[in-house]
């Protein structure tokens, strides 16, 4: 039996913005278990990194707001815990590496002092065994010459080098959970493959728990064990990585998969057309009761633009938030 | 790297033929003016048969046309000879020499005061970017930029040394005082404070306002982000991960303002009436000594050139540096 490791209940994040409060997570439920990779994908804007960030406890406040929910280490409400904690949290047992791996890294220090004053902080060590843990870590996150690199300054080094540093800085302390936002996003193809690779290598080594978030389904594939949609601070479908990838019930899952059809189409079979879902995510500030995905759904009907339809299970391990599966059931 | 060379030699070139203009235009200023220096030593001795004052003409080389006079200025300054005083009887090079410490002085304390209290003041208002220190900093940046620096000084002057005679009104040290002794020094300062506060203000005001502009700045950075997220704690985070960071534009800043300030010093100097350039310049001009005048503009105009040179040269050095380092 998994043992669950972080668990979202209900989660509510609000912004004040011009235009109004912008609920940007509503009613978010997700749960990790150790070991284990969890996918978040949805397009720009869909309040993956806010997840990220209420995790940590960084959601700039104001203008945000956590308007409700509980997030659980172990048990252990993050949400109520005090600051001096969170900072204990921080870093050692949730690390998160960002998506601009060429502005994360502080400039006028170089990368080992940056990597061995986490394990300072937390582990109080020294700092030679600090710097002895840095070293380390660079060789374990694959940079060559580390011995020589150590003593760099970030803008030495290239994206891919970068990231490798921002990785090595966040798993320095051995962390529970390590949430990757976006990871790979700012680097080339060839690149992005590395860091993957590097990452599920680390996981299988360590034993640390990923949150993965990407807009990429490519990247799903290669990485997650499970996979939550999130569409305008919801979460639309929730599912193992096989049955999203297989049996997509969302629309707008759908329409995430067929934009990239090599995922489950052999080359020989011929592909339909290379697909985009139409328009964009709406305002946040401006959503009705209905569907947030309404506006852009073919199916869309009276109801999907009246009511916003819960998170309904229609298999083990597989939720959808749409009026399809009902629709479908009664069919 | 062969680009960068041609930058630097077209930079240098145009900052000599700038200083050529420079020299040229103050010659001419000084020549439209009317009244010149014979027409003052005529006045002091009081009627004076014409063919005197041809022939005090003629000493000074008054005589001769215009351009023939420019011409034999610039070539002397070419040679580091900026002429001689006829009020000091001096020449005008050792009288800029021997004032240009008290005004170093005085630039050097007001900059330095102004960078270090402006760096704090901004930081603390970055912190709280809405709370009611913020707001003050704005106002006082705002104040303390537009009121005109004489005027300030004046203001000083009423309140601290006539209204509460705290500080005394002028020079630099009581003439009783043997220089070198402990308490001709401690006088030095005490006559300090208004002049330095003075030309600090204006700059404090300033630094306050870049300070906290190049903070918030940092402070949204990713890489401070990063630091957050290690679980360091807000002090270090702001005075370890951003400050350092933040302080590059400001030291950069204030040393390429380093010549503007010099010219606010001359009228604070003129205030207070500080033994410096800007006094020895206040005094030329009373006395119609065209030499020193031309000395002192050419002076501070060298000065300015320089220091704008240094600035589009760092500029141009270091912006390759950092493409060069970022590549690998
Ligand atoms: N400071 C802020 N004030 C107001 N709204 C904000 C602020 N920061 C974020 N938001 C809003 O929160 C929503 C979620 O943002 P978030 O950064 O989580 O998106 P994301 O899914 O990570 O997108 P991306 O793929 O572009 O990184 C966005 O609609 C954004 O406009
Ligand atoms: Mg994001």
């Amino acid at each position: 039996m998994p043992e669950r490791l972080l668990e979202i209940e209900d989660l509510r994040v609000e912004f004040k913005t011009r235009d109004g409060i912008a609920k940007v997570i509503d009613n978010l439920n997700i749960s990790l278990q150790t070991g284990e990779t969890l996918g978040i994908v949805g397009e720009s804007g869909c309040g993956k990194s806010m997840t990220a960030l209420s995790i940590m406890g960084l959601v700039p406040i104001p203008p945000g707001r956590i308007a409700g929910g509980r997030i659980l280490l172990d048990g252990e409400d993050l949400l109520q815990a005090s600051e001096p904690r969170m900072r204990e949290v921080r870093g050692n047992e949730i690390s998160m590496i960002f998506q601009e791996p060429m502005t994360s890294l502080n400039p006028v220090y170089s990368i080992g002092d940056q990597i061995a004053e986490t394990a300072r902080l937390h582990e109080g060590l020294s700092r030679a065994d600090a710097m002895a843990r840095a070293l380390e870590m660079l060789r374990a996150v694959g940079i060559p010459a580390a011995e020589r690199r150590i003593n760099e300054y970030p803008h030495q080094m290239s994206g891919g080098m970068r990231q490798r540093v921002m990785i090595a800085m966040a798993l320095a302390c051995k962390p529970r959970v390590l949430i990757a936002d976006e990871p790979t996003t700012a680097l080339d193809v060839t690149v992005q493959a590395q860091i993957f690779d590097l990452l599920n290598d680390l996981k299988e080594k360590t034993g640390t728990a990923i949150i993965m978030i990407t807009h990429d389904m490519g990247a799903i594939a290669e990485m997650a064990q499970r996979v939550v949609v999130m569409y305008a601070g919801h979460i639309i479908e929730q599912a193992d990585v096989g049955q999203i990838l297989t049996d997509p019930r969302h629309p707008y899952t759908q329409g995430l998969i067929r934009c990239v059809p090599h995922l489950t189409q052999t080359p020989s079979v011929e592909r339909p057309p290379l697909l985009e879902i139409p328009g964009v995510v709406p305002a946040l500030s401006q959503l009705g009761s209905g569907c947030s995905f309404a506006p852009r759904c073919q199916y869309a009907d009276a109801k999907c633009r009246a009511e916003m339809p819960p998170s309904t299970a229609i298999d083990s391990g597989h939720d959808v938030a749409c009026w399809l599966t009902e629709r479908e059931a009664a069919a | 790297m062969a680009n960068i060379s041609i930058i630097v030699v077209k930079r240098i070139l145009n900052a000599a033929a700038l200083i050529l203009a420079v020299v040229i235009l103050n010659f001419l200023l000084i020549h439209i003016a009317p009244g010149d220096i014979v027409d003052t030593i005529a006045g002091e001795m009081g009627g004076i048969s014409p063919e005197l004052i041809a022939e005090i003409r003629a000493d000074y080389g008054l005589d001769k046309p215009l351009y023939e006079q420019l011409g034999l200025y610039v070539l002397r300054i070419l040679q580091g000879d900026l002429g001689h005083s006829f009020f000091y009887d001096t020449p005008v090079v050792t009288l800029i020499w021997d004032a240009l410490p008290q005004t170093l002085l005085l630039v050097i304390t007001a900059l330095s005061l102004a960078l270090v209290i402006g760096t704090i003041f901004g930081v603390i208002a970055a912190r709280r970017p809405n709370g009611a220190f913020s707001h003050l900093i704005t106002v006082l940046a705002l104040v303390g930029f537009s009121a005109p620096v004489f005027w300030t000084g004046i203001m000083f002057l009423i309140a601290f040394a006539s209204f509460f005679p705290l500080f005394p009104p002028a020079g630099m040290a009581a003439p009783d005082l043997q220089p070198g002794s402990l308490d001709y020094y401690l006088d030095v300062l005490h006559h300090m404070v208004l002049p330095v506060l003075t030309l600090a203000l204006i700059y404090l005001a300033f630094y306050s306002r870049l300070s906290r502009a190049s903070m918030l700045d940092v402070l949204g950075s990713d890489y401070v982000r990063t630091a957050r997220a290690k679980g360091l704690s807000e002090r270090v985070v702001v005075y370890k991960h951003a400050l350092r960071n933040a302080l590059i534009p400001i030291v950069t800043i204030a040393g390429l303002q380093f010549a503007q300030v010099l010219s606010g010093a001359v009228l604070v100097e003129a205030v207070f009436t500080w033994p410096g350039l800007g006094t020895l310049a206040l005094e030329a001009i009373l006395r119609r000594d065209g030499p020193t005048i031309l000395g002192i503009l050419f002076f501070s105009s060298v000065v300015v050139v320089i220091f704008n040179l240094l600035t589009d040269l760092t500029y141009n050095l270091i912006d390759p540096r950092i493409r060069l380092g970022s590549k690998e």
